[in-house]
């Protein structure tokens, strides 16, 4: 049985179509659709359901050195109150998962993925031997919302106690908001300006009540799955058993820069500094379609008349009214421009590799 | 929501709507399937021309998270297309039963319209599988 986050009666009284994702029921749109949602959180706001999430924190003296034993990043270079995107991966350098590293004073939590959160609490606490360490999965006692698009500071502003205007991208603090104790992150999936809130459990209804009513003046919309899927698409941000999986190194997702190669051991990196000389055999790009069709997961590409990849997301994106998508191509095929084909529904239809991300980040366009 | 119901149409079990002019007749899909979509953002339309026997899938209309094949409700000929889809894919959203048709064929012999539902009978069925569907 699926589980039921604590905002379920929430998302069907909204007019939420529930599905099951990860071994979570979740709204993958609200009556709006999915085409509005999105483009309302690149222009105004979006509130996301997103408790399906896990988190893990990990304290103790031996925190650092053990972090740095399994995370690909440079755990030790992530300044007190920041938020650093990392993996995990295998000897072989594939992916156990992605995360998102909080520095604080007393404890790293850590962000992890539906699908994963037992895989990687298993995995953390298989690693730990030899460490003096406390891991503990909190994902149960603790909620995770969104808050994301570029009015979401206007909007949690005046329930946050903290000045949110000092508060840096990919940083956090310990506030309260509504006056209830929470981290908040200036982190997201979806390329805009944003927050992540993470805070006790019980009081997931309050928190979105608040948030909901204190937002809807300014255009805040709830936003479902698909749209959460379409956002960080678009910015090319990867996805946990589509660009990224048991099967793909983060040099091959083109995510050699969460990679810290400089440091001197961490779990997978002899096979991807092996992979970084060699160079990888193949990568990941994104393409553009020259003819008509959606390209969707699980597509094959077609260079010279031959299947040689994968389409890993693919979709229509509509800040870009665009038919966009990610695949794995050979490397002697991953330049920019190059012509492939990608078969939908038996018929090879002409695409071109193009520049990534798709839609740049808010924050990155200075 | 609501689901429309267009009396002068006979409906599929597969969610198309017929609308027979003599020998031709219109086709698209219903109110209820293209809610169920959602946003719809492509249209794959068939060649005119090309023969489809009944049952057989002619179209197949994409939303944002999925690929949906339509099948044609009796054995014919495609005479025409709805080309405005091709820029306007949200006509299917926005106006299933008018400007949102989807082709317009020849149809070969009437009786394979016999198995169609009427507008209450099929107003009928799609409020149960809306209601197995929540």
């Amino acid at each position: 049985m699926p589980q039921k986050t604590l905002l379920y009666e929430r998302h069907l009284a909204l007019g939420g179509r529930m599905v099951e994702f990860a071994g979570w029921l979740l709204p993958v749109q609200y009556p709006t659709g999915p085409k509005v949602e999105h483009l309302r959180v690149r222009e105004a706001a979006g509130l996301f359901d997103i408790d399906h999430m896990g988190q893990v924190v990990v304290s103790g003296p031996d925190a650092l050195p053990f972090l740095q034993h399994v995370m690909t990043a440079d755990v030790g270079a992530i300044s007190l109150y920041e938020a650093k995107y990392s993996l995990l991966c295998y000897d072989d350098g594939t992916v156990v998962d992605d995360t998102f590293i909080y520095h604080l004073p007393d404890r790293y939590f850590i962000a992890i993925n539906a699908s994963n959160n037992r895989k990687d609490t298993l995995w953390l606490e298989h690693h730990a031997t030899g460490y003096d360490v406390r891991i503990e999965n909190v994902s149960e006692k603790t909620y995770m919302l969104a808050l994301q698009g570029p009015r979401a500071q206007e909007i949690l502003q005046p329930l946050c106690e903290a000045d949110l205007s000092i508060l840096a991208y990919h940083h956090a603090v310990e506030t309260r908001v509504a006056g209830i104790p929470a981290l908040i992150g200036r982190t997201g999936y979806t390329g805009e300006d944003g927050f992540e809130l993470f805070f006790p459990a019980e009081k997931a209804p309050t928190m979105w009540e608040t948030l909901m009513a204190q937002g809807a003046p300014l255009g805040l919309l709830p936003i479902g799955l698909a749209a959460r899927d379409s956002l960080r698409f678009e910015c090319c941000m990867p996805l946990y058993g589509q660009e990224i999986s048991a099967q793909t190194t983060p040099l091959e997702a083109g995510l050699g820069w969460a990679v810290a190669l400089a440091k001197p051991a961490f779990i997978g990196r002899e096979a991807l500094l092996k992979q970084r000389l060699e160079g990888p055999a193949r990568r990941l790009v994104a393409f553009r379609m020259v003819e008509g069709g959606v390209p969707r997961h699980g597509y094959p590409v077609i260079i010279d008349g031959a299947p040689c990849g994968e389409v890993t997301s693919g979709m229509y994106a509509p800040s870009l009214d665009a038919f966009l998508g990610l695949a794995y191509v050979p490397a002697a095929h991953s330049a920019l421009g190059t012509e492939i084909g990608i078969l939908i529904r038996d018929k090879p239809r002409r695409a071109v590799i193009v520049r990534k991300p798709f839609y740049t980040p808010a924050y990155r366009k200075g | 929501m609501a689901i429309q119901v267009d009396p002068r149409c006979l409906y599929t079990k597969t969610h198309e709507w017929v609308r027979v002019e003599g020998e031709f007749a219109y086709t698209g899909i219903t109110d209820y399937a293209q809610q169920q979509l959602s946003d719809i953002v492509y249209v794959e339309l068939p060649e005119v021309g090309a023969q489809f026997k009944k049952g057989e899938v002619f179209c197949t209309v994409e939303s944002v998270k999925a690929a949906s094949d339509c099948y044609l409700a009796a054995s014919g000929e495609i005479v025409e297309v709805n080309e405005a889809l091709i820029e306007r894919p949200e006509l299917v959203n926005q106006d299933p039963y008018g400007e949102g048709w989807l082709v317009r064929f020849r149809v070969d012999d009437p009786a394979d319209l016999s198995d169609l539902m009427s507008p209450e009978d099929y107003a009928t069925f799609a409020a149960q599988e809306e209601e197995a569907h929540v």
